[in-house]
């Protein structure tokens, strides 16, 4: 949530690769990122399924972030992230944790900076950590957070929690606590008065995510950044939560980004899926597409890890269970392909070279030197 | 063949100033050798209370009202009479604990201690449990992680060192270090992403498998129980709604609940459709009302509910033939605590030709 921003320093100073002066100065963008961009911009031309719903809002432009760990140690968290989201569209970043998808969304949401690549709003570069032009641009683009427990004050009322946003967002907004009453009612938190008044540990986790989505949308915002907005909640409460989201799309014609690590949900209600591997898409396209011939093997390990009911007395009951896939234990790799050391398709090549995303259809894209041999994986019912 | 665990008209209420939370009513749930049974509700259900009610694990204000929980293992009995946990002395419970029954609690991955050595809290546990020289113990655990797949130089690192999954197999391996033969698992794979999920459940089959112990499997996430669970209970407001085997709960499910359950997570093949989730909140278990605790939520409500008597009962009309041979009535029995909805039963009262899932 938008705190009275202080001067514009990062509050987290995990930036380190911005050294502090240059802070509040003007963008400076380098030539050469410059033309990383454009690069990106021409071989990575994936025309987004999510574009036929609206104009674009938000772009990400090979985006790059590398955190500092100390002693010369350094962390690629993004690679070259390019995509967009579109007014009215839902977006879903897909990817296990630690791949990178949270920090993609605090790039976008400007909570951290880029160590390359740009943001574009409505074909603006965003360049902006403070003061007026900050709060602005948040108010454009909102955040809802995983954690219903963690990101409400327990101190504070859900009244204040919504009254604060509107006052700072809605300047001229006379009638605050009509609005709030009809942010709530927004989110189905009825009567609204009876919810005015209580505090977040009188309600339910469903309820607490609700009172984060009212909280988003009381800045009026076209972008909604949700990272794993149901993934604390029960499984039963986790599909009205989604059908809530999508009913806010299509009535406030939002631009959506859906984190996720369940590939099943994105396939419910997305446009587009991003598979994200290591800090990279590795896999793009239609959300049916993907999730029905998904092309590189890590997003075929994601379909085939996902709880299946239909798939009862699975592999999970069989006696050689889990033979198949014992590739854990390790995180991405550092050169190469990000998934090569796990990849069962794995040779020197992959170990060697990073693959680019190449295209598949003009809204499918994939990033493997072994995609045919991987389509055919698939197709023998390896998974 | 008799049932190891076999918990019988458990109720545990949390005695508050404002009257007693019947947060575990009347529940009976048996538990057979070598099987795995999937204990499945949303938070707050009970299923965490029922689980420690029935191992003595809970303090004041939490306390056990009725029923028993005979444990028979090879053991401890002997063959003789089944032993009653409710009713141990402390000191035979510690040595049913660890050794007979065990436990991977919830947010495991949380569960270790920061500031010791993977090794040493592995001792720990050894070191309480069983009598061993110090060198014996230092090769167990060695072997104990040997078990789950973790290199042996990991004794020495400390748990931030381990990612989610490893520590997650390391609590794995700690529960089993005395050889259980019941172990239960609270939701022990919830903070886990899919991939890891799946490696930790099948080694652990693989492991049920090779050592003959039996789960007791809690978590809210049905889809994965119907996968993983022999057989499947039910649990919504500290009561059992259903119980049957994966394929009757996931085919044949006959209370509107858990019907709502299987309605509730998008599904990665067949056509896309919209899913309607189970509209509304669970119940305040402090002012239950009579009947059914579901009715606020169930489309197949009517007034008849309130007086629902919640026992349960067998399935009406979804029997299929019975297998032959000497069967356990526990082991077939598919059992709903609804006596008004049959199985394929649509929102109009109307049965559907097609499965509920189809």
């Amino acid at each position: 949530m938008s705190e009275p921003v202080i001067d514009g320093t990062p509050i987290d100073g995990a930036v380190g690769d911005v050294p502090t002066t240059d802070i509040g100065a003007r963008p400076v963008v380098s030539p050469a990122v410059d033309q990383a961009a454009e690069q990106v911009g021409e071989h990575a031309a994936v025309e987004s399924v999510a574009a036929a719903r609206g104009p674009l809002v938000l772009a990400a432009v090979g985006l790059d972030k590398v955190f500092k760990l100390g002693r010369g140690q350094v962390l690629h968290a993004v690679r070259n992230v390019s995509f967009g989201l579109y007014k009215g569209a839902v977006v879903a970043l897909v990817g296990e944790s630690g791949s990178g998808k949270s920090t993609v969304a605090k790039l976008l949401a400007g909570q951290e900076r880029p160590s390359g690549g740009k943001v574009t709003l409505d074909g603006e570069p965003i360049d902006v950590h403070g003061g007026r032009a900050f709060r602005r641009y948040k108010s454009q683009v909102q955040y809802v957070f995983q954690d219903p427990f963690g990101s409400l004050n327990p101190v504070h009322t859900v009244g204040y929690h919504l009254t604060r946003p509107v006052k700072l967002h809605q300047p001229g907004n006379k009638d605050v606590s009509g609005t709030v009453t009809a942010l709530l009612e927004q989110v189905r938190l009825t009567p609204a008065d009876q919810f005015v008044g209580k505090y977040p540990h009188e309600l339910s986790g469903g309820q607490r995510q609700r009172v984060s989505f009212a909280r988003a949308l009381a800045a009026q915002p076209t972008v909604l950044l949700a990272d794993e907005p149901v993934s604390m909640l029960d499984v039963s409460i986790r599909l009205e939560m989604l059908n809530l989201l999508d009913d806010l799309r299509t009535r406030l014609s939002l631009a959506l980004l859906y984190i996720t690590h369940d590939i099943a949900s994105a396939r419910y209600f997305a446009d587009e899926v991003l598979v994200m591997y290591g800090g990279q898409i590795v896999e793009r396209g239609p959300a049916e597409d993907v999730t029905q011939r998904p092309s590189h093997p890590y997003t075929q390990l994601l379909i085939a890890s996902a709880p299946d009911p239909d798939n009862l007395g699975s592999v999970l009951k069989s006696a050689n269970a889990g033979s198949a896939k014992r590739a854990g234990n390790v995180g991405p790799a550092v050169t190469g392909c990000p998934f090569s050391n796990r990849c069962p398709l794995a040779d020197d090549k992959c170990k060697r070279e990073n693959p680019a995303l190449q295209l598949l259809a003009p809204d499918r894209a994939a990033a493997c030197w072994h995609l045919e041999a991987a389509t055919s994986l698939y197709a023998d019912g390896t998974r | 063949m008799s049932p190891i665990l076999e918990i019988s008209d458990l109720s545990v209420a949390y005695r508050t100033p404002g009257g007693d939370v019947r947060a575990v009513e009347h529940v009976n749930l048996s538990l057979n050798a070598g099987e795995v049974v999937g204990l499945c509700g949303e938070s707050g259900s009970g299923k965490s209370t029922l689980a420690y009610g029935a191992t003595r694990l809970l303090r004041p204000p939490a306390v056990v009202t009725s029923g028993s929980v005979r444990y028979t293992g090879r053991r401890i009995t002997q063959g003789g009479d089944p032993v009653d946990l409710l009713t141990m002395s402390q000191r035979e419970l510690r040595t049913m604990r660890w050794r007979e029954v065990a436990i991977v609690f919830q947010s495991a991955m949380n569960a270790l201690n920061p500031v010791l050595r993977i090794q040493d809290q592995l001792l720990d546990a050894v070191h309480a449990h069983l009598r061993l020289s110090r060198h014996e113990a230092r090769e167990k655990t060695a072997s104990l992680l040997d078990l789950v797949g973790i290199p042996r130089n990991r004794l020495r690192s400390y748990p931030h060192e381990l990612s989610g999954g490893m520590r997650q197999r390391v609590m794995i391996a700690m529960a089993l270090a005395a050889d259980p033969e019941v172990v239960i698992m609270d939701e022990p794979t919830t903070a886990l992403d899919v991939v890891v999920q799946r490696e930790i459940l099948s080694q652990v089959v693989e492991l049920k498998e090779t050592l003959g112990f039996a789960i007791l499997f809690i978590t809210h996430d049905l889809s994965l129980l119907l996968e993983l669970a022999d057989r499947i209970a039910v649990m919504y407001a500290g009561r059992l709604m259903e119980t049957g085997s994966s394929r009757d709960i996931m085919r044949d499910a006959a209370h509107p609940y858990t019907m709502g359950l299987l309605n509730s997570f998008p599904s990665l093949h067949g056509p896309r459709r919209a899913l309607a989730g189970i509209p509304g909140s669970p119940p305040d278990l402090r002012n239950p009302q009579p009947g059914c605790p579901f009715v606020p939520r169930c489309v197949h409500a009517r007034p008849a509910c309130a007086e629902v008597d919640m026992l349960l009962a067998p399935v009406s009309g979804a029997a299929g033939p019975v297998p032959p041979g000497p069967v356990l009535p526990a082991m077939v029995s598919h059992l709903t605590a609804c006596p008004f909805v049959t199985p394929h039963m649509s929102d109009q009262g109307q049965v559907s030709q097609e499965g509920v899932l189809s």
